[in-house]
């Protein structure tokens, strides 16, 4: 590949990847007791199939799926059901979860083993991934097997696993394809074979030789798997960019990357997707980028679902005199949390502490200037300027006209408005007051 | 609990919760340094009164609203450069010799009437600093007409005056011009650093092409409305510019006198008050150059740039929702 990849417009906000980019991924201590909301994917929440009392083990199903669009929720340590009740989420919500207390065994339930996996059906391959519970873990969370099962009209040619990583800071997908690239690219391999495609790419921003390096490793001898380097920009990591960027197809407005025939596949799921499909293992951990000025430590850790974030900040040291701000997921889309007390989900990417000199603050903003900047950078084409203008006015039902329900709240106009206008509040203000 | 001190500090708000550096404040302040070296040259040419002027504009812009947003209770935004910016280009859009109520009236009126009356920065739909000057030179038509010779080093309200080169070139042509200047080299030259009677700060077109080139490295305008504005001026002053026949205009003379770079590259690009939408820029820009040269040629003023961006200001709403930018997806979507 001679020049890079990329998609039209978009930013360079600091990366500060460096505070955790080369720290190796370490296992977390098995937590003490773990929340695990019955809701961590998009879709139906899992129907609850344990009491308060019941011993269960490591892998065994607590929550199963409930209707196409759902996910099963599996126990991450073995221990007994201390609660089942609605707990806070880092999205901000209240998600029916369920509280197991350790017996400190960490006793699992046997696996079912497929060493043959590559010869497995198609169907055999999703329901293995269905059964394991795996849901996007680029923070999306949509089920797996549900993104492998597109529409008979809507024929798939490509998969991309996107180790883009564009949100700054977080070194999570970065760690994985140093440290498992053979795991990454089977995982790869198998979402290819149950899909019935024979074109695979993997997209790394630029800013990750090592990724790079050790993913074309190992696809060396994999003919129909393509590893492109893309230019660093935010959001290079977004579904339309990264496809925009490998294949040169425009997703339609308001359409899904299978109308132009390719599934995106994040890194951490590809890993996964292989673990559940060879080894049977249900999505019970993560890797967790645990980061920013604000942590004494930062660190990249292997993480059971369910373990609180106070748990694992304060094993990377706990937090710096003058964190403000601890933030679920990267500094571009993740949520600010108000409490520490919230689970690691599947789409926890990353803790991010920021200080008070590292974070924006928005309490004070001005009248839009309309100089224009936002729409220089804003990947979808839109005028952001303008909605946000109209969505301030509440002037919702105008915003459709100019393509409201085609943002995807990647905050790029945000991040370069010399007003420090709350863009993205801005949208989804709009967005929830008037029908698509 | 060592984390429970420290959740009552943290701070909750929606993304993205980083952002660049770039606020109104450092852009505005950064025009009004780009304006420093056409100020510079003005000094060297008519003297401290330039200053005098343009300082009183400015003082007074920046008091008006201080007073305005004071006297209604509203947040006091003068730090953010913005009044200070409209004083500075009041007082560059004045001849140098005006007495000292001139500058402080028109700057009232820009800030007051085209400014603070329609909401504030933001919100205002006409350049407020032309706003001013128009006014001044409706109310007082004889006074903004009077230009100071710029080799007299200490203006005085009775320093010799002359007509400035495109009234020249209006009222008598452009041999006479060119026998006051000598040949066309020297005409240039004299246009580039500004040895000319004109307003204050519209003398030196290299000095405000420094000032233009500053903000275009620092993206804070890009080519689209300078290039266009400046282009059509060429073009129009090269194809009806003669004497006579068509195609024997000379573009040169017409883009370095009169108000143009100042309002190629300071005035048309307000944010506030051109359209937000590159393309519109440029539809913008081609507006105020043909309005220009309508005027500059056919018009009964010797100059247009400030109607014609006055004019061009009222379509800017209409030429930003009518060139909507490209949307992501959008040609495959009507395909289906």
């Amino acid at each position: 590949m001679g020049k890079s990849a990329t998609f039209e417009r978009g930013i360079h906000p600091r990366y500060n990847k460096e505070l955790a980019s080369h720290k190796p991924i370490a296992r977390a201590r098995i937590p003490q007791r773990v929340v695990i909301p019955l809701s961590q994917h998009i879709g139906a929440p899992a129907k609850c199939e344990v009491k308060i009392g019941d011993e269960v083990k490591k892998g065994q199903i607590i929550g199963s799926p409930s209707g196409f669009v759902s996910s099963p929720v599996h126990a991450s340590i073995s221990g007994k059901v201390i609660a089942i009740a609605d707990f806070p989420t880092s999205a901000g919500r209240l998600v029916n979860s369920v509280v197991i207390e350790s017996d400190g065994q960490d006793e699992a339930i046997a696996f079912k083993e497929s060493p043959d996996y590559l010869n497995l059906g198609a169907d055999e391959i999703k329901s293995l991934i269905k059964d394991a519970g795996i849901v996007g873990m680029g923070g999306a969370a949509f089920p797996t097997n549900v993104k492998l099962s597109p529409p008979k009209e809507k024929p798939i040619d490509s998969v991309i696993l996107n180790g883009a990583e564009c949100e700054p800071y977080l070194t999570a997908d970065h760690r994985l394809m140093n440290e498992h690239p053979g795991e990454v690219v089977e995982g790869l391999k198998i979402i290819m074979k149950s899909l019935g495609v024979n074109k695979g790419y993997i997209g790394i921003e630029e800013n990750k030789p090592d990724a790079i390096q050790a993913i074309k490793a190992a696809v060396s001898g994999e003919a129909n798997i393509e590893v492109c380097s893309l230019e660093i920009k935010y959001p290079q990591g977004a579904e339309k960019m990264l496809i925009k960027a490998i294949k040169g197809r425009e997703v339609p407005s308001k359409g899904l990357p299978m109308d132009v025939g390719v599934v995106v596949q994040n890194i951490g799921t590809a890993l996964a997707v292989y673990e559940a499909v060879r080894y049977g293992k249900p999505l019970i951990e993560r890797v967790v980028t645990v980061t920013g000025n604000g942590i004494k430590e930062p660190n990249n850790l292997m993480v059971r679902i369910g373990t609180l974030m106070s748990d694992v900040i304060e094993q990377c040291g706990g937090l710096v005199e003058g964190a403000v701000k601890v933030i679920s997921g990267g500094p571009m889309m993740g949520f600010a949390q108000w409490s520490l007390d919230v689970p690691v989900t599947k789409g926890t990417s990353g803790i991010l502490v920021l200080t008070a000199d590292e974070y924006a603050p928005s309490d004070e903003y001005f009248a839009c200037i309309r100089c224009g900047r936002c729409v220089d950078v804003c990947p979808m084409g839109l005028n952001p300027s303008m909605l946000s203008i109209l969505a301030e006015k509440g002037f919702y039902e105008e915003a459709k006209d100019y393509n409201l329900f085609d943002c995807f709240e990647c905050g790029s106009c945000a991040f370069v408005c010399p007003a420090k206008r709350p863009m993205v509040q801005f949208m989804r203000l709009a967005k929830s007051q008037v029908k698509p | 609990m060592a984390t429970e001190a420290k959740t009552q500090q943290l701070v909750v708000s929606v993304s993205p919760h980083v952002r660049d550096e770039e606020s109104i404040a450092k852009i505005m302040w950064t025009v009004n340094f780009a304006l420093l070296p056409a100020l510079i040259m003005s000094v060297y040419y008519f003297g401290p009164r330039a200053v005098y002027v343009t300082a009183l504009c400015i003082v007074t812009a920046v008091l008006s609203e201080r007073l305005f947003q004071k006297g209604l209770k509203r947040k006091v935004t003068t730090n953010d450069g913005s009044a200070f910016l409209t004083g500075l280009l009041l007082g560059m859009n004045l001849p140098p010799s005006v007495p000292f109520y001139i500058p402080v009236v028109g700057s009232a009126v820009s800030i007051l009437i085209a400014k603070m009356l329609f909401g504030g920065l933001g919100y205002n739909i006409f350049n407020p600093a032309l706003v001013g000057r128009a006014f001044l030179l409706i109310t007082w038509p004889k006074l903004m007409t009077i230009w100071s010779e710029p080799t007299a080093q200490f203006v005085a309200l009775d320093a010799k005056t002359t007509a400035t080169p495109l009234g020249i070139l209006k009222e008598e042509g452009i041999v006479k011009l060119l026998e006051i200047f000598g040949d066309k080299m020297s005409l240039y030259s004299h246009l580039l650093m500004g040895n000319r009677a004109g307003s204050i700060g519209e003398t030196s077109a290299l000095a405000l092409l420094i000032g233009g080139a500053l903000l275009l490295y620092k993206r804070y305008i890009t080519w689209h409305i300078p290039f266009s504005f400046l282009g059509t001026v060429a073009l129009l002053a090269w194809v009806f510019g003669g004497k006579g026949a068509l195609f024997t205009g000379d573009p040169v003379i017409h883009l370095l006198s009169g108000g143009l770079m100042l309002g190629a590259f300071f005035m048309a690009t307000d944010y506030v008050t051109c359209p937000t939408i590159r393309k519109g820029q440029i539809v913008f820009g081609i507006g105020c150059g043909a309005i220009t040269m309508l005027i500059r040629l056919k018009g009964g003023f010797p100059e247009g740039v400030m109607f014609a961006i006055l004019l061009m200001n009222c379509f800017a709403p209409l030429i930003d929702r009518n060139m909507k930018p490209a949307l992501f997806g959008a040609v495959k979507a009507a395909k289906k």
